[in-house]
C-alpha cells in the first residue's frame, strides 16, 4: 500500500521526500532552520487560504537573505476583513502564482530543514491544508514554534500566549514590515536567533530534541 | 519581490560608501546579505584567524575592534561603522578581534560581490580603502589623495561661467588661406573664425595650417573654405566653464564659437579656446590682487578682504586642492599687508629711519591660514649706533602701530596675547633678535618653547628680506651649538597625543574615555605642526615654513620614512579644509567641532587624520629618544 501510494505521488513530492532519506544534521549550530509565515484570507484553517510565504534560513547565529523565498498566491477566496491586516487585495499588483506552484517552490525550498514560526500550529496547518486540496500527505518537517521557545525561557511566566508585538518589544526587535509574510519571517528568525541564545546560556549544551514540542499539542493558536 | 533585502537596502543607503551605489547594485548585495546576532561579549572573529570573504557593517549595537596581545582598544564601531575590510585585501589574518561591547545585530557583505559592482565606482572604492587605510597604514592614500586633486580640478571649474574672448578675429569665406594666415600671424591668435553675414560657417585653428598646408596638401592660394572645419560648434554666451570641457572633449576640439542664441544661424559674439579656460582658474584671484595696488585707504582693503573670503568659500564648496587654495589666500593676504605697510609709510613724517622686514608669524607665517583670525606679526630693523636705537625702535613702534590698527580695520583682530610688532619686545633689531632666539634656545622652559613655536615660523613679507634671512640663519646657528634644545621641543611636540577614534557621538581617547567636542587645531592640526617644524629644523633646511611643504621635503630627505611623512602632509591638508569648511559653515576660527554634526565619512576622514599624528609622535619619540624624558 505504501509503496504504491508513494509510487503515484508527483517527482516533487518525491524529491522533497528524498531530503528526509539521509540521518538528519540534529547540531543545532549548523543545523538549517527555515522561517516562514503565511498571510491568509483568515483564521479557518479549513475555508481560508494563504495569500502569501515567506520564508528566511538561519544557521548558527546567522540570518542568511540569499537563502529566503517569497511569494504571493492566486486565490479564488477573498476577505476584505482581513485586508486592513495584509494588504493584500485580490487583484494586487505583485506577481502572484497558483497554490499548487507555490506549494511546489516552497518544498523545494525548505527541503529538510527544521521549520520556525510564530505560533507554527497555524502556519504549518494552513500549509497541510494546500497539501491535502493536492491529495498529498502532511509537512514531514520537524517544526519549532517562537511562542513555545519563549516560555522556555522562563524570562516571563505572566502569560500562557505571547504575540509577535509582545516578543518583538520584548526583544527590542523593530516592527519593519510587519503583516507581511517576509517581513514577520525576518521578525520571527530574530526572535528566534535571540531565544536560542538565552536558551543556550541556561543550557549549554543544549539539543534540539530540548526544543520540540510534540505534534499531538501543536494545536489551532 | 525581496521585502528583507529592501529593508537592509534602507538601511545601508544612508551610509557610505553604500549611498554612492546605484540602487539595483546595492540591492543586489543586499540580497546576498548574512545577518549576525551577537550577545554582548562574544567575537566576530579574532586576531590570527584567517580572513574571511566577507566585511562587516553594524546594523544595532556596537563592535569593539582590539588587538588581541595587549587587549588594548583600538576603535569603536557603531550603525552604519564598517569594519573587517581586510576581506577585501583577500589574504592573511585579521590582525584585531571583533568583539560586541554591546548585544549587536552585524550585516556581513561578501567582499567579492561587493567588488563586482563598486569596479565601475571610483567613489565608493575610494571611500572603503581610505576607511581600511584609517585602521590601518596608508601607503594607498597617496594614490586616494592623487584621485581626488584630479576629480577637483574638475569640479572646481564646473560651475564659473566661462571668460570667452569678444570680438573674436573672423574672415569672408573668400579669403585665401595665405590671407588669413597673415591675419592670424599678426593678431598673434591661433584660430580665426570663417563668417558670413556674421555667422559663423567654420574655423581654422593653427593645426589646420599644420596638417593641411604644411604637408602641402593644399596649397596657400585656395580660399580658407577648403581647409576650415565645418560646422562649426556653436555654444550661448551663458555657457560654463564645465559645458564648455565636455563639448571639447566630445568634439575632439579646441575651440568653441559663441553666438547670440548658441545656434549657427546667429551673431557670432565670441570665441572661447582651450586657453582660456586654463587662464579662468586663477583670473579671480589675479584680479583682487591688481586692485589691492590701486586702494588708498584700510577700509577699500577690507572690502577686498571679503571678497576674498568669498573666494575662499566658492573655492572650498568646488573641492578645489588645499594647497593652491592656501598660496592663492597667502598671496592675497600678503598683498593687502604690503599694500597697507605703503600706506602707513606714507602717513609717518618721515620715511623709515632704516631697513627694515615686516614679518607675519605662527600660521601666517606658515601660509597656513585661511579664514581671517587674529594677526599675529613682528619687525626687525637693521643696526643702528646705540645712540640711535631708542628713537628707531620708537619710529617703528609708531609705525606697526598704524600697521595693527591697519590690520584690526581690514578684519585680522588685534592678537588678544600681543603678539604684534608694535609690543615692544616683537619691534626689534636684528641683533637684539638673534639673542632673543639665542636665549629661548639656551632656557627651553614652557613659556619660551611656546614662543619658539610662534617666532620660529616667520615669514617675510614687507622690506629688506635679507634681514629675515639672517634671522632665519642665527635660529640655525644657535640650534647648532645647543642642539639639546631639539629634545625639549621634541617633548612639547608631544605634548598633545590624538584621540583614539568616534564612536557615537564622542571622541574617544586613549585611555577609553569619552568626550563631545572636538578641538581640531590642539589635537590635530598643531601637533603635526610642532612635529614638522621639529624634523625640518633638526635637518638644518632654512626656508620651508608651510607645513605641507615641510612634510614633502622631509619625504623627500628620508624616502624610508615617506610613507608617515605623507600621510601627515595629506592628514594636514584634510584638516586645514575641514576647519575652514567648519569656520565659514558656522563664521568662527572652525577650532571646536560639534561631534553631533559630523557625517560618517567626516568622522573616518578625521579618524584617518588621528593615525597620521600617531605615527610621527612615535616617530619623534624614537628618534629624540625621549621615552627617558617622559
Amino acid at each position: 500500500m505504501s509503496w504504491f501510494k508513494k509510487k503515484s505521488y508527483p517527482d516533487f513530492w518525491k524529491q522533497y521526500l528524498e531530503c528526509f532519506e539521509s540521518n538528519q544534521n540534529l547540531d543545532i549550530e549548523t543545523i538549517r532552520f527555515v522561517i516562514f509565515d503565511t498571510e491568509t484570507t483568515g483564521l479557518d484553517t479549513k475555508h481560508d487560504r494563504i495569500l502569501s510565504i515567506g520564508t528566511i534560513a538561519v544557521i548558527g547565529n546567522t540570518i542568511k537573505v540569499s537563502d529566503s523565498f517569497e511569494c504571493y498566491l492566486q486565490q479564488d477566496l477573498f476577505n476584505a476583513k482581513t485586508v486592513k491586516i495584509h494588504g493584500l487585495l485580490k487583484a494586487g499588483h505583485f506577481n502572484k502564482v497558483q497554490e499548487r506552484d507555490a506549494i511546489i517552490q516552497f518544498l523545494a525550498h525548505i527541503k529538510n530543514s527544521v521549520l520556525v514560526a510564530h505560533h507554527a500550529g497555524f502556519d504549518v496547518t494552513m500549509i497541510n491544508q494546500a497539501l491535502k486540496r493536492m491529495n498529498l500527505p502532511k509537512l514531514k518537517n520537524k517544526v519549532l514554534d517562537t511562542g513555545h521557545l519563549f516560555i522556555k525561557t522562563k524570562l516571563d511566566d505572566s502569560k500562557t500566549h505571547y504575540s509577535l508585538d509582545d516578543l518583538s518589544l520584548r526583544f527590542k526587535i523593530p516592527q519593519h514590515d510587519r503583516h507581511t509574510a517576509s517581513g514577520d519571517a525576518y521578525i520571527t528568525a530574530l526572535l528566534l536567533v535571540k531565544i536560542l541564545a538565552v536558551l543556550k546560556k541556561n543550557n549549554p549544551s543544549l539539543q534540539l530534541k530540548d526544543l520540540l514540542r510534540s505534534h499531538t499539542r501543536i494545536g489551532l493558536l | 519581490m525581496n521585502t528583507i533585502a529592501e529593508r537592509i537596502y534602507d538601511f545601508l543607503k544612508d551610509f557610505p560608501p553604500f549611498s554612492m551605489l546605484m540602487k539595483s547594485e546595492l540591492l543586489a548585495i543586499c540580497k546576498a546579505i548574512d545577518i549576525h546576532y551577537l550577545e554582548k561579549d562574544t567575537y566576530l572573529f579574532i586576531t590570527g584567524s584567517p580572513v574571511q570573504n566577507q566585511f562587516y557593517v553594524v546594523k544595532d549595537g556596537a563592535i569593539g575592534l582590539f588587538r588581541a596581545q595587549t587587549n588594548t582598544l583600538v576603535d569603536e564601531c557603531d550603525e552604519g561603522d564598517i569594519f573587517g575590510l581586510r576581506a577585501l585585501m583577500r589574504q592573511g589574518d585579521y590582525k584585531l578581534s571583533a568583539k560586541a561591547i554591546e548585544e549587536s545585530i552585524v550585516y556581513s557583505i561578501s567582499s567579492e560581490l561587493f567588488q563586482q559592482n563598486i569596479t565601475t565606482n571610483a567613489e565608493a572604492s575610494k571611500f572603503l580603502m581610505s576607511s581600511f587605510v584609517s585602521n590601518t597604514y596608508y601607503i594607498e592614500s597617496n594614490q586616494v589623495d592623487h584621485n581626488l586633486s584630479t576629480e577637483n580640478i574638475q569640479e572646481f571649474i564646473e560651475e564659473q561661467s566661462a571668460d570667452y574672448s569678444k570680438n573674436p578675429v573672423h574672415c569672408s569665406s573668400e579669403t585665401r588661406i595665405k590671407d588669413a594666415a597673415l591675419i592670424m600671424t599678426n593678431k598673434r591668435i591661433g584660430s580665426i573664425v570663417i563668417t558670413k553675414d556674421n555667422r559663423p560657417l567654420g574655423i581654422i585653428t593653427d593645426k589646420d595650417l599644420r596638417t593641411k598646408i604644411a604637408t602641402g596638401l593644399i596649397s596657400i592660394e585656395d580660399s580658407v573654405t577648403k581647409i576650415m572645419s565645418s560646422p562649426v560648434i556653436t555654444y550661448p554666451e551663458s555657457i560654463t566653464v564645465a559645458e564648455a570641457q565636455i563639448a571639447m572633449i566630445k568634439h575632439r576640439i579646441t575651440h568653441l564659437c559663441i553666438t547670440k542664441d548658441g545656434t549657427p544661424n546667429t551673431e557670432l559674439t565670441g570665441i572661447l579656446s582651450e586657453h582660456d579656460i586654463i587662464v579662468i582658474r586663477e583670473n579671480n584671484a589675479s584680479v583682487l590682487v591688481k586692485e589691492i595696488k590701486r586702494v588708498n585707504t584700510p577700509e577699500q582693503l577690507q572690502h577686498i578682504r571679503k571678497r576674498a573670503e568669498q573666494l575662499l568659500k566658492r573655492y572650498i564648496e568646488q573641492q578645489i586642492p588645499i594647497t593652491f587654495v592656501t598660496k592663492i589666500l597667502s598671496t592675497i593676504n600678503d598683498s593687502i599687508t604690503q599694500r597697507l605697510i605703503d600706506l602707513c609709510i606714507e602717513e609717518m613724517p618721515t620715511p623709515p629711519p632704516t631697513s627694515f622686514a615686516w614679518l607675519a608669524i605662527g600660521s601666517q607665517g606658515r601660509e597656513e591660514q585661511l579664514l581671517l583670525t587674529d594677526q599675529d606679526n613682528a619687525l626687525v630693523f637693521n643696526e643702528v649706533p646705540e645712540n640711535d636705537y631708542n628713537k628707531t625702535q620708537q619710529y617703528f613702534l609708531t609705525l606697526s602701530k598704524k600697521i595693527n590698527q591697519g590690520l584690526n580695520i581690514i578684519g585680522f583682530e588685534l592678537c588678544p596675547a600681543n603678539m604684534m610688532a608694535s609690543n615692544p619686545k616683537w619691534c626689534l633689531s636684528i641683533s637684539q633678535w638673534k639673542t632673543q632666539f639665542k636665549s629661548w634656545i639656551t632656557t627651553p622652559d614652557q613659556d619660551n618653547l611656546m614662543l619658539c613655536s610662534i617666532f620660529f615660523d616667520f615669514e617675510f613679507v614687507y622690506g629688506d628680506a635679507n634681514l629675515s634671512t639672517t634671522m632665519a640663519e642665527s635660529i640655525f646657528t644657535s640650534i647648532e651649538s645647543h642642539d639639546i634644545f631639539l629634545n625639549f621641543l621634541g617633548l612639547n611636540a608631544l605634548k598633545n597625543p590624538p584621540p583614539l577614534s568616534f564612536f557615537r557621538q564622542f571622541l574617544v581617547e586613549r585611555d577609553g574615555e569619552h568626550k563631545d567636542q572636538f578641538d581640531i587645531k590642539a589635537r590635530a592640526m598643531m601637533p603635526l605642526v610642532d612635529a614638522a617644524r621639529l624634523l625640518i629644523l633638526s635637518k638644518n633646511m632654512k626656508a620651508h615654513n608651510n607645513t605641507i611643504v615641510r612634510y614633502e621635503k622631509l619625504a623627500e630627505l628620508e624616502p624610508q620614512n615617506k610613507d608617515v611623512f605623507l600621510a601627515c602632509r595629506d592628514a594636514f591638508k584634510n584638516l586645514l579644509r575641514f576647519r575652514t569648511e567648519q569656520g565659514l559653515r558656522h563664521n568662527d576660527s572652525g577650532r571646536f567641532i560639534d561631534l553631533q554634526t559630523l557625517s560618517k565619512a567626516n568622522r573616518l576622514e578625521l579618524k584617518s587624520t588621528f593615525r597620521a599624528v600617531k605615527d610621527i609622535q612615535d616617530l619623534i619619540q624614537t628618534r629624540f629618544k625621549l621615552s627617558q624624558f617622559m
